[in-house]
């Protein structure tokens, strides 16, 4: 068995150097439809991130009696109950943002981002390392919904939190709203740019070319 | 140590092999038991505030509705003789019921006696069994009933559908319409939440002048005085729409009270 990183790699890892959604492209279609504004992009990526380090704590704790047969029906009988209990707690006590969230906290059970974690790294680590790990990766996910959410809203909307920052002309100010921002296709395409982004940043994330182009003259 | 067989009952279970058919049976059993404990305990922990969350959501939408129907705010600012007052309604009777108050009706529907089951080809609404007993909202100026808003609720396309809707004085137009509960397909079927479409309710005529039900969400846009505009792609959630506002303005739901209030009974 190899070392175990530190608690601070595990930590650190997944929020850039291998962040779940413009890494591993994984979580992406919630990323999209609750990024409209910045209020139920943070709900989600709080109630995500909390989802993700329950289960995996219960998961991890037992880890040695779980039977393989049945792994990942139990895992996501865990991660489904967490998120009913989230879901029902927002229910009462933030229920205008559970209204606008509707089946999106429901569908957290089938983000890939939990049964990712829990299926590789929770089952193998003692608690402390799997929480650490579900944190990492959950404001991993955080950190991009709230770059989205926040342009989205910027643009979209000319607020932050629903605070004007752009007044808008219809309301006498100067800003024009972009209307495709509070769509879906400008989540893509800004999830699109960041991994870009990202990239140029950081080659190392550039997977290799599936096909490499024949070296060949092209016929001009 | 791995020799030993442990006495324990409980650590003998959880030292069996990880593959055998009794521990993958126990882990099962042992993983479903504490994740019912979790979430009904969650649910019925939490059931009180979001029933009221709800009510003043439903109470919220009440006072939006009424703000949205043209004159209406002036009026109730205005006169201190309009004031919306809360009525229990006998369906069947189309009164006021003599012994339930708004206080006792919740209580009062928990009583199947107090249901009347509908057969299919009364069902317009596709809800089964009926409420014998309703509470409703009525503004009255001086004696006169100006403006009643009626809860309803029928089958949509993906579940239940309630709103509630305004009747103007006249007991034959419709003042406007609120959706409280859906879940049809969003940007479809769930755009019956939206303000924009409900505003074609208001003015829209229910029946002509003989009393035919004449109601309708139209196949496009609205071509009589009888119509609101339907919704593109939403065919099943519009047939919903006017089935439920048929329902429940005619003989099985609110007509006796309609009837009542026109002749000016109530």
């Amino acid at each position: 068995m190899p070392p175990r990183p530190s608690l601070l790699r595990t930590f650190k890892g997944p929020l850039v150097e291998g962040n779940p959604v413009t890494v591993q492209i994984l979580g992406i279609c919630s990323a999209l439809a609750v990024t409209t504004s910045l209020d139920t992009a943070v709900t989600m990526a709080v109630s995500l991130t909390v989802v993700l380090v329950l289960s995996a704590a219960v998961v991890s704790l037992i880890r040695r009696h779980i039977p393989n047969a049945i792994r990942l029906i139990v895992q996501i009988a865990i991660v489904a109950s967490m998120v009913i209990v989230i879901d029902q707690i927002l229910q009462a006590w933030f229920f205008e943002i559970s209204l606008r969230l509707s089946v999106f906290v429901g569908l957290i059970t089938t983000n890939c981002i939990v049964l990712g974690r829990t299926e590789s790294f929770a089952r193998q680590n003692p608690p402390l390392p799997a929480m650490i790990d579900a944190l990492g990766n959950g404001l991993g996910y955080s950190a991009v919904l709230i770059v989205i959410g926040a342009i989205r809203e910027l643009f979209g909307a000319g607020t932050l939190f629903g605070l004007t920052v752009l007044p808008l002309a219809e309301e006498g100010g100067w800003f024009t709203p972009l209307n495709l921002m509070r769509l879906a296709p400008s989540a893509f395409f800004l999830l699109a740019g960041l991994v870009w982004a990202l990239r140029s940043v950081l080659p190392d994330q550039a997977e290799p070319p599936e096909t490499i182009p024949p070296d060949v003259p092209e016929g001009r | 140590m791995a020799d030993q067989t442990p006495t324990n009952p409980w650590k003998r279970l959880l030292a069996l092999p990880n593959e055998s058919r009794g521990k993958t049976l126990f882990v099962a059993f042992a993983t479903a038991l504490v994740c019912t404990l979790l979430v009904s305990g969650a649910t019925v922990l939490l059931r009180p505030i979001q029933t009221a969350n709800r009510a003043a959501e439903t109470q919220l939408r009440l006072e939006a509705l009424l703000s949205a129907i043209p004159g209406m705010t002036a009026l109730l600012s205005s006169s201190d003789s309009a004031q919306l007052s809360t009525v229990v309604i006998d369906l069947a009777q189309g009164r006021a019921a003599q012994e339930i108050t708004p206080e006792t009706l919740e209580t009062a529907l928990l009583d199947t006696a107090n249901w009347t089951a509908l057969s299919p080809e009364l069902d317009l609404a596709g809800i089964g069994t009926r409420p014998d007993y309703a509470q409703v909202y009525l503004l009255r100026d001086g004696e006169a009933v100006k403006l009643m808003v009626l809860p309803i609720a029928g089958a949509g396309y993906n579940g239940p559908i309630e709103a509630m809707i305004a009747i103007n004085g006249d007991m034959e137009s419709i003042a406007g319409l609120t959706v409280t509960g859906q879940s049809e397909t969003p940007g479809l079927g769930a755009r019956i939440e939206e303000p924009a479409w409900q505003q074609g309710f208001a003015g829209t005529k229910f029946r002509d002048e003989r009393g035919e039900m004449r109601f309708a969400v139209a196949r496009g846009p609205a071509t009589t005085d009888y119509e609101v505009d339907g919704i593109t792609g939403a065919t099943r959630t519009s047939t919903a729409m006017t089935r439920m506002v048929r329902f429940w303005l005619g003989p099985q739901g609110y007509g006796p009270l309609i009837d009542a209030v026109k002749r000016g009974e109530f």
